[in-house]
């Protein structure tokens, strides 16, 4: 589905990716960890075709089609989400408002008429009790005085809203407690199923005891170091990424 | 020497004897425009050398060969200039035709309230005492294009609202132009006098129906007894050739809340002058803009709040976006005077530029005699956050549509205390329609 070869990218001269290979396949879950500072959030980014970053060497394929013309919004109408650390606030805009225009935008690039009213809310009352969403919740403007656990919540209901082929979860575990990390995970899991792909930006192993992945990467300067099991990101957990730092030296 | 066409100004003090010749010179508030048209004869139109008027030149329109008087009066279909009203309810209209009265077109009443003309109220004896008590009385007496105003007034709306009432519904004071005359000055003069404990709300809108060149030069008195509540929404779309200067002058009285909206979408160029004078104590005094420009218009909003009473509040908050070689002035003047202790006045004037080729001016301009006030003021110009563009392209929005969606969230406060609901969307539609957007669902 996706295949990032060798990828090397950055903002105005400063390379921050280093050549990143990367192979994501239907039905896959991967987790990409690493200290702060070594890429993770900006190679979701360039993956979602943001265009500050500039590629330099490389390319990214989705789906067997390269996606260096593809604009953001083009990116998404192939199926690829990226759910944010820091979503934005939208004052005056609901949940609701939201969600159609995004849905109707994605049908509109694709060729078809605007979903029928009841099928919309149809969806949205499936989607939002999988995630444990208050209805009152949805007519509320978009991330405007949201909780932390709130927001994040809300990115997995857009996911399930738009039903992405490719999920990029960047540090969607960070500022939730327990709970919320138990509800969205549960959300992302049910979502999962053999046609789509989900990729976990993590610093923690925490979210992948819930999300479980089917290969973990630790990237470190803008490279990836090493690639594993899950068993690397409890390492990892154990060690904490120094060891990494120095085994990359050598 | 070229053939010159006569000074805007000459012509504009020659006129006055034209006048005359059609009002009721004997009448007391003649005395008032004979005054008035001195003073502007002193004064002539502003220019750029006046710190109130830097950024704003009237040059260019005392150059067109403006008509005074127009010659007769076109008829409107209602069904062609129903767009322009807020036709999805029912309202009182007050509505002219290059500066003529349409019975036509309105829907008058004096069923407990008076909604009505300036004309009949300038001429009926009935209303000769409301005449001598307001007439005038908070409008400047100095400031050129208001005096130039009172000279030549004799038209506009006529309002009075008793003591305890409210009108049953919003009233709709429409001008239109239609193109009758090559260029038209036109300069509608209105009342508005808002007993204890009543309450209106008015929407207000110039519309030119024609590509020749108009200005208007509109003077509204708005007097707010104790108690009063006044909602005043200013609506300004009108076409590429029509420029306005709308003078408005507030005087509150005790407990009275008086709130103008100005949204400034369209126009050549459009300068506000919103005056608001407090004459009592825990008065609250709110106004409120949303300016959305783009071609070379130019939006000028200078406001003014005189804190003269102890306990009052003044509220000011504009948003602004400009695109292409739009220019847009924020002046916001707020004097305290030493016995106006406890004042709370707040002001903000928040701008996105759009294009590398616009330009806004801020300004805030505080005179603060009193020592236990709180006053505060900000001014921001910045961008469209690209962070935020990119959140929204990423769930599928198009750039354009995204831009729209987070210009919309910058003004939207504004909109909030929008208290007509259907006012409300019809403004949300004008917006989504500057901004060139279709979002699939009614902002």
């Amino acid at each position: 589905m996706l295949k990032v070869n060798n990828l090397h990218a950055g903002v105005e001269g400063n390379e921050i990716l280093n050549g990143i290979n990367l192979e994501v396949k239907a039905g896959e879950v991967h987790a990409i960890m690493g200290p702060n500072g070594s890429g993770k959030s900006t190679l979701a980014s360039v993956i979602a075709g943001k265009e500050e970053f500039e590629i330099t060497e490389g390319n990214i394929e989705f789906n067997g089609e390269d996606l260096e013309e593809a604009s953001p919004e083009e990116r998404a109408h192939k199926g690829i989400f990226l759910s944010f650390q820091y979503p934005v606030e939208i004052p005056g805009v609901s949940v609701t408002n939201f969600m159609k225009t995004a849905i109707n935008e994605s049908r509109k690039a694709r060729g078809l008429d605007d979903m029928p009213a009841n099928q919309m809310l149809k969806l949205i009352r499936e989607k939002s009790e999988l995630l444990e969403i208050d209805r009152k919740f949805l007519s509320r403007s978009l991330n405007e005085g949201f909780s932390g656990g709130e927001k994040k919540r809300n990115e997995i209901f857009q996911m399930a809203m738009l039903e992405p082929k490719l999920a990029i979860l960047d540090e969607t575990d960070s500022g939730l407690d327990i709970d919320a990390l138990r509800i969205v995970a549960n959300g992302v899991n049910k979502l999962k199923n053999k046609d789509n792909a989900i990729i976990v930006i993590t610093h923690y192993q925490r979210l992948l005891e819930y999300i479980v992945p089917d290969f973990v990467h630790v990237l470190h300067d803008g490279k990836i170091v090493k690639s594993g099991t899950k068993a690397l990101a409890l390492e990892l957990e154990d060690k904490g990424y120094d060891w990494l730092k120095n085994e990359s030296v050598v | 020497m070229e053939n010159k066409i006569m000074d805007l100004k000459d012509k504009m003090v020659s006129s006055f004897l034209a006048f005359e010749n059609n009002v009721d010179v004997d009448h007391p508030i003649h005395d008032i425009r004979t005054e008035a048209i001195k003073n502007f004869e002193l004064k002539g139109f502003p220019n750029k050398k006046q710190e109130a008027w830097k950024y704003t030149s009237l040059n260019s329109l005392q150059k067109i060969d403006f008509s005074i008087f127009p010659k007769e009066s076109n008829a409107l279909e209602y069904k062609d200039v129903k767009r322009y009203f807020l036709h999805e309810i029912d309202t009182y209209k007050i509505v002219f035709i290059d500066g003529v009265y349409s019975s036509f077109l309105s829907e008058t009443t004096h069923d407990g309230v008076d909604i009505c003309l300036m004309s009949a109220a300038l001429s009926k004896p009935m209303y000769k005492q409301i005449i001598d008590v307001y007439f005038n009385k908070v409008a400047s007496k100095d400031e050129s294009l208001t005096t130039l105003n009172t000279a030549f007034s004799k038209e506009g709306a006529y309002i009075y609202i008793p003591k305890n009432k409210m009108p049953k519904k919003p009233i709709e004071i429409l001008h239109f132009a239609t193109g009758n005359e090559a260029a038209m000055l036109l300069q509608p003069r209105n009342l508005i006098i808002v007993e204890e404990n009543a309450e209106l709300q008015v929407i207000e809108r110039h519309q030119s129906l024609t590509s020749n060149d108009v200005l208007t030069n509109s003077v509204t008195e708005i007097f707010a007894a104790k108690n009063a509540i006044v909602d005043y929404y200013k609506v300004q779309n009108d076409v590429e050739n029509a420029s306005l200067i709308d003078n408005t002058y507030i005087s509150q009285k005790s407990n009275s809340v008086v709130k103008v909206h100005t949204f400034s979408f369209g126009g050549k160029l459009t300068r506000n002058n919103l005056n608001y004078y407090q004459n009592g104590e825990y008065i609250d005094s709110t106004m409120k803009g949303v300016t959305i420009l783009g071609e070379k218009q130019h939006v000028d909003h200078h406001t003014l709040v005189h804190h003269r009473e102890p306990n009052c509040e003044s509220h000011q908050d504009y948003k602004g976006i400009y695109g292409e070689k739009s220019t847009g002035v924020f002046n916001g003047k707020i004097i305290v005077d030493k016995i106006a202790q406890k004042t709370n006045a707040f002001q903000q004037n928040n701008n996105i530029l759009i294009s590398d080729n616009a330009t806004i001016n801020t300004k805030p301009q505080l005179e603060i005699f009193a020592d236990d006030v709180k006053c505060s003021h900000g001014c921001t110009i910045g961008q469209l956050d690209e962070e935020a563009l990119f959140y929204l392209q990423t769930r599928g929005i198009p750039k354009k549509e995204a831009a729209a969606l987070l210009m919309y969230a910058f003004a939207n406060n504004v909109l909030e205390s929008v208290r007509i609901p259907e006012l409300k969307m019809r403004i949300n539609k004008l917006i989504a329609n500057k901004l060139g957007v279709q979002l699939g669902f009614d902002l």
